[in-house]
């Protein structure tokens, strides 16, 4: 005879630490983390426009803040997710259409993206420094 | 089972929770707008990012940019807000928190965007 259904032991859903990492399941996580670095970066840059209302002084204490080690490390990582996350947007845009879906396919754009971005980082941020000769 | 739902609910598709799909909809509706906004964006911060304050007054002055610009911030305020109201949903299962959470998620972009607004217009007009 069976036991009771509130007594037996009932099949556990696996929690997010048990599973492979897979290439999509990690772009949809990097989606959300850098969804909401992206959410308070917003601040700096509305804070970068009010420092360029008030004086020369001021604009260029942020300024500086900005140009220092860890304001261009917080900048380059900054742009890196906006791209990022553009990339992952617009392959959730593709998926919107009903196109994409397949195993391999989704695998092979959520790779593309990852690799898209970084590259498209650096050779935004080196076409910069090439124009203006350094940040 | 007969269907318990009202022909008008039906048509309405609105759902239980009174929102139908809204949210996707507008989350889709902002990331598309999102896209050449942000292009925008990051070319104005690859060149003008470390320029002088007379630099980046004369270009935020432009017609062109300071529109782009405070579209750019009202498009992507939305999104976030959107965006940041799920992730609360998600991770956040205690009423009260959740309710401080997603007022805040409300007050957030407004400031952020009134900050932007003012500063925009106070450089276009010459401030």
């Amino acid at each position: 005879m069976s036991k009771s259904t509130a007594t037996r032991a009932r099949p556990i859903s696996p929690h997010l630490q048990i599973y492979r990492f897979t290439p999509t399941m990690t772009m949809s996580i990097l989606h959300r983390i850098t969804g909401g670095a992206l959410y308070f970066g917003t601040l700096l840059f509305a804070l970068w426009l009010l420092a360029a209302v008030g004086s020369r002084e001021q604009f260029d204490f942020v300024n500086g803040l900005f140009g220092s080690i860890l304001g261009r490390l917080v900048i380059f990582g900054y742009s890196w997710a906006l791209i990022h996350h553009m990339l992952g947007g617009i392959r959730h845009l593709i998926w919107d259409t009903g196109h994409g879906l397949e195993k391999q396919t989704s695998r092979t754009i959520a790779i593309t993206t990852l690799i898209g971005s970084i590259a498209l980082t650096i050779v935004i941020w080196g076409a910069a420094w090439a124009i203006r000769g350094g940040l | 089972m007969a269907d318990m739902r009202t022909p008008l609910n039906k048509v309405r598709g609105l759902g239980s929770a009174r929102g139908g799909t809204e949210h996707f909809w507008r989350q889709r509706l902002t990331a598309v707008s999102n896209i050449p906004l942000i292009i925008f964006f990051i070319g104005f911060v690859a060149v003008y990012g470390g320029a002088s304050y007379e630099e980046v007054r004369t270009a935020l002055a432009q017609p062109m940019v300071a529109i782009l610009i405070g579209f750019a911030f009202l498009s992507v305020l939305y999104h976030m807000r959107l965006g940041m109201q799920v992730i609360i949903e998600d991770y956040v299962h205690e009423e009260g928190w959740k309710i401080a959470l997603i007022i805040l998620n409300t007050f957030f972009p407004i400031v952020v965007g009134a900050i932007a607004l003012y500063s925009l217009l106070r450089i276009a007009f010459g401030g």
